[in-house]
């Protein structure tokens, strides 16, 4: 029994009856082809059976330069390759870069004043598409945790905000409908209908899917307590939008510092209270997107009480955009967290140099702390209540 | 084999035969009939299976493929796979990688010898037969790791070591579960259980053949046969989102639907045995419609009944952890099927005593 290892010699072979029993890590690529990663992210996991020792992310499957390409557009330009970034909230990312290049022509002392009109129309259409992205990411955890059914539900309401997308700007998924100074064109008539009817409807349909998910003792059993990422981990990685309130930390950029017409609107921030669990798992995460979903409807509904019938849609914009030299960081609350540009300009039609700080990336890197000593399964649960989108991890 | 045999006879084709070589017809008859009747029903399943789920997520499911409702659409599904490339991963073990397939039908094959369909249509009157049932079915882990282990890739590997822990696990509540129902027929022949049970619906197991316990039972019976088969809440050998379909994952064309056909004869024969113990077996549970209500068709629809129930749970619940698995299991069901079996134990022999 002692000198069993003395026995086998690996050079030799010599002595393989004797060859001790050695347990050693499973070595495990979960992706980049894995149904649970949300797309091509690729992570390397030790296991020690079902257990998780160690999670590293590789990304990079999905890196398209964007930032680059950037250096030889024109600002209007570069909108579309926004939308391709956070493709499930192409609205928000819009929105984002839009944002930020007002702020850097009024930093200039360029500035544009975005029609009133066009702010109800931006905060409208970016609320829904928020609603739009959370039922994706409700609907995804339902598939990540083994229910099957949810999914559906979330994409038969997605289909109908994606119609009224349709309507408005004619594509639908790639919008492109925000535009440096405005919006691109009025929302027909009857899309405005059509989101009234959306908005008086959706909160039975979010009781529904509260009726089949969320109370679920099977769904509660696989999500409570489990991935916790609490306030200091959430600080230190940079962790942002659900994923940082879900671990009580109220900040949302629409309530503390806010951007266009957010301060017109009453809406509260739902933070997560470790109702199930501990602050900060994954029901919290969970719990904290299906309230903002409701608080999104709220908007939306005082948007459309408060909106100007009808008005201008687009600022007076010079017909080929130059800005001085100058540089900025803007930020906006995207559904996944908070999405920001660096621009900087040298005064000419193309920025000089585009950084973006997209809050998946950040939320992420949060997977390799938790994810250890996590069993294979929780560790698709967290992924999932991370709600990637890897267009924007890897731009 | 008897009853078939006394029919193959009686046609006064076989004329001649000696008494060996009709056993041997009758057997092969019955096994190709079971093995075409079982193709049916799995592709019948199946489209049940995709139609519910359908209805259940708010959409139709298949709507064009023969016309009304897709119903030829399981058969364009067993073509595409016939047609499939049979894919033989590199560094597979290719005889456990070959036998898998096999073993997974096999088990739920041979279980079907001993199905009572009818008074007479049962393939073979085992006194054990009940025993023989749990012993077959055990036959499916056997594949199951058969497959994990022969393909080679580590995330099969998973499916087949939780597979194999989960369907041993399960296998005694299972099989405690329905001892009282033995105990109080006083045989394990699948006939004669049932038998035990006619006349009127209230003396079904469930109901009034076995106060109480008998309902006790039928709910850990189904519980536990969920896992059995591999179904959702219990699907984690293949859980899709995790193991990426687990210990199937590398199986393509008729290997992979073997598997699937498996699966769904699997569902049948853990539901026509829970319709056989608790559910009064072939009788309608109304003596003047037993009298000529054809039994084979009731005993057929009340399994497909349990099968529905298989499939709604399916599509309606997320799925356990590995370690909240064996809790329910060791912790839960074990514990309650020996105190039910216990108590009822007492019970019996202070009546019977």
């Amino acid at each position: 029994m002692t000198d069993m290892h003395v026995k086998y010699d690996p050079a030799t072979r010599k002595g393989d009856e004797a060859k001790p029993i050695k347990s050693e890590l499973l070595h495990i690529n979960m992706g980049p082809q894995h149904p649970s990663t949300h797309g091509v992210l690729r992570l390397f996991i030790t296991t020690d059976g079902e257990v998780v020792h160690s999670v590293t992310p590789y990304i990079g499957y999905l890196h398209r330069c964007a930032e680059k390409i950037a250096e030889g557009n024109t600002y209007h330009q570069y909108t579309i390759y926004t939308d391709r970034m956070d493709y499930l909230a192409a609205m928000n990312c819009n929105w984002g870069w839009c944002y930020a290049v007002e702020q850097l022509m009024e930093s200039v002392g360029a500035g544009v004043e975005v029609p009133e009109y066009a702010e109800y129309v931006r905060v409208i259409i970016g609320e829904l598409n928020r609603i739009a992205s959370h039922l994706i990411a409700f609907g995804t955890y339902g598939l990540d945790i083994g229910a099957l059914t949810p999914f559906f539900y979330a994409l038969r309401e997605r289909e109908a905000i994606l119609n009224i997308f349709e309507k408005v700007c004619g594509a639908r998924l790639m919008y492109s409908y925000y535009d440096i100074g405005g919006v691109k064109w009025d929302i027909p008539p009857d899309a405005l209908e059509e989101i009234e009817l959306f908005v008086k409807l959706f909160p039975k349909k979010l009781d529904e899917y509260n009726a089949l998910l969320t109370g679920n003792k099977i769904f509660v059993e696989r999500t409570a307590d489990v991935g916790v990422v609490d306030e200091e981990t959430c600080l230190a990685y940079g962790c942002t939008g659900p994923v940082l309130r879900a671990a009580g930390v109220k900040w949302d950029l629409r309530k503390d510092e806010p951007y266009s017409i957010y301060d017109r609107f009453d809406f509260e921030v739902p933070v997560g209270t470790g109702a199930m669990g501990t602050v900060g798992d994954c029901w919290d995460r969970y719990w904290v997107r299906m309230e903002e979903m409701a608080q999104s409807t709220r908007i939306i509904e005082q948007a459309l009480a408060q909106m100007p019938r009808e008005g201008e849609v687009m600022a007076d914009m010079p017909r080929k955009l130059k800005i001085p030299t100058g540089e900025i960081f803007a930020r906006t609350e995207c559904p996944k967290g908070e999405m920001g540009f660096w621009i900087v300009s040298d005064g000419g039609g193309e920025p000089f140099r585009v950084k973006t700080r997209s809050p998946a990336l950040h939320n992420l890197h949060v997977i390799e702390k938790v994810g250890e000593g996590q069993m294979i399964s929780d560790l698709c649960a967290t992924i999932g209540s991370l709600d990637l989108v890897l267009g924007e991890i890897d731009r | 084999m008897e009853p078939l045999k006394e029919i193959l006879e009686s046609t006064g084709f076989f004329a001649g035969v000696p008494e060996w070589g009709m056993i041997a017809i009758a057997s092969l008859s019955f096994g190709l009939s079971v093995f075409g009747g079982l193709a049916l029903a799995a592709l019948i399943f199946v489209w049940m299976e995709r139609k519910v789920a359908g209805y259940i997520q708010s959409r139709y499911g298949p709507m064009y493929v023969g016309g009304f409702h897709g119903v030829l659409q399981t058969i364009a599904d067993a073509i595409k796979l016939l047609n499939k490339e049979d894919i033989w991963p590199s560094d597979a073990d290719k005889f456990l990688w070959r036998i898998a397939p096999i073993m997974v039908f096999l088990g739920a094959f041979l279980s079907f010898v001993v199905l009572p369909f009818g008074p007479n249509w049962i393939g073979a009157q085992l006194e054990v037969g009940l025993l023989y049932v749990f012993a077959t079915s055990s036959l499916v882990v056997m594949g199951v790791i058969a497959a994990g282990w022969g393909s080679n890739n580590k995330w099969s590997l998973y499916g087949a070591m939780r597979g194999a822990a989960q369907v041993i696990s399960y296998e005694i509540p299972l099989g405690l579960a329905v001892l009282p129902v033995v105990i109080a027929a006083g045989s394990l022949n699948l006939s004669t259980i049932v038998e035990s049970q006619a006349g009127w619906f209230w003396n079904w197991n469930i109901l009034g053949g076995l106060p109480v316990v008998g309902a006790i039972g039928c709910l850990i019976y189904l519980i536990s046969s969920l896992a059995e088969v591999n179904r959702t809440p219990f699907d984690l050998p293949e859980t899709e989102s995790e193991l990426v379909s687990g210990f199937h994952t590398e199986y393509t064309g008729m290997k992979f639907a073997f598997f699937f056909l498996g699966e769904y004869a699997d569902m049948f024969v853990v539901s026509a045995i829970g319709v056989t113990t608790f559910l009064g077996g072939w009788y309608v549970g109304i003596p003047a419609i037993d009298a000529w209500a054809p039994a084979p068709l009731v005993f057929i629809l009340k399994s497909v009944a349990l099968v529905f129930v298989q499939i709604w749970l399916r599509w309606t619940l997320p799925r356990l952890r590995v370690d909240q698995l064996m809790h329910v299991c060791w912790k839960v069901l074990i514990p309650a099927t020996l105190i039910l079996l216990m108590v009822y134990g007492l019970v019996y022999t202070m009546v019977n005593g």
